[in-house]
């Protein structure tokens, strides 16, 4: 297992749409072990994906069971990952392990469904919300040669109220 | 530009009008300057400018460099040398909204029970909105909750007992 380089911005190779991934193979694997490693090297990641890393083929990690109160399905591998349904909308910070020192505000559905292979070629469907959707969200766009500065909105003003505020 | 060259932090104000920014930002070009982090808006009829600003000059040197267009453009102007300390920010963790009909006081009492919280300003917007006849005021911060984010959920108790509508909420900011 090894950690990877990571790709940052302006690097234009972030910029590039990847490619499905057909063969699942042992090679396969051992590149998501990699990418597993190289996400939890970095400083608070909890998620990852192959172009990060300048491997352009459609797999993500996420894994958001590290973070307190928060609905996840533990560590997920995402190959050739599609949302199938989107729901509601939140704004959020975000960062990325590919833009250092900078945070923004984005809007993300508040809940997607989701269908995926594992690295096994399995396929599988995920319902989720909140945090972890959110960060998958972020990550297939990074699939979709898509980064959150491209997503960033006012940190000034809400755009989508909460439906409960906390008083 | 040189490694050597001096950051300084340039404030501007003047009454809005078009072309302030793109006019004093292409003479600091011009002149052999570079920004750093800025902020500008335009606060009631007037227009602010605050930018970190390298220039391998004097803080004399960088006024007259300027000179022409905060002249033509009516711009007050103050230049201080800072150090930059860039690509260090500090990430917030807490957001707090406050509001309410306006009143001599509010910022001072909420930042003063906030600040005794242990909370850390690293950016507050406010605004007067409403009527001229019922003013009403929003304030939003973004901070670090020094002693944690229950300790400031006590502090806003206080505000809001006297009748000051405040709610803060944990921002989590996702790495991936």
């Amino acid at each position: 297992m090894a950690v990877l380089d990571i790709l940052t911005y302006p690097d234009p190779r972030l910029k590039q749409v990847s490619a499905p991934v057909t063969d699942f193979d042992e090679a396969l694997r051992a590149f998501v072990a990699d990418l597993e490693e190289t996400m939890r090297a970095g400083p608070g990641g909890v998620g990852i994906a192959a172009p990060q890393v300048g491997e352009f083929r459609r797999i993500v990690i996420v894994d958001v069971s590290a973070k307190p109160k928060t609905p996840n399905h533990g560590r997920l591998v995402l190959v050739n990952p599609e949302i199938l349904e989107w729901d509601g909308m939140v704004k959020g910070r975000e960062g990325c392990l590919s833009v250092p020192d900078f945070t923004g505000n984005v809007i993300r559905a508040a809940r997607i469904r989701l269908r995926a292979q594992d690295e096994h070629g399995e396929a599988r469907e995920y319902e989720m919300e909140g945090y972890e959707a959110r960060a998958v969200q972020h990550e297939i766009d990074h699939l979709d040669g898509l980064l959150f500065l491209d997503r960033l909105v006012s940190k000034r003003h809400d755009l989508f109220r909460r439906k409960v505020y906390a008083k | 530009m040189t490694k050597q060259a001096k950051w300084y932090m340039l404030t501007l104000v003047g009454k809005d009008r078009p072309g302030i920014v793109a006019h004093v930002t292409a003479a600091l070009y011009e002149a052999g300057a570079n920004l750093g982090e800025t902020a500008m808006m335009r606060l009631g009829g007037n227009f602010t400018i605050m930018m970190m600003v390298q220039f391998p000059g004097s803080r004399r040197e960088l006024e007259q460099a300027i000179a022409t267009e905060t002249d033509s453009l009516d711009l007050t102007v103050h230049i201080d040398p800072i150090e930059a300390h860039l690509h260090a920010h500090h990430e917030p963790d807490v957001r707090i909204t406050v509001y309410g009909a306006d009143r001599a006081g509010i910022v001072a009492r909420v930042t003063g029970v906030l600040a005794e919280a242990g909370l850390d300003i690293l950016d507050l917007e406010s605004d007067v909105a409403g009527t001229a006849e019922a003013p009403i005021y929003v304030m939003q911060i973004e901070g670090r909750a020094r002693e944690g984010i229950p300790a400031l959920a006590s502090a806003l108790e206080i505000v809001r007992a006297e009748g000051v509508d405040a709610h803060l909420e944990p921002v989590e900011t996702l790495v991936g």
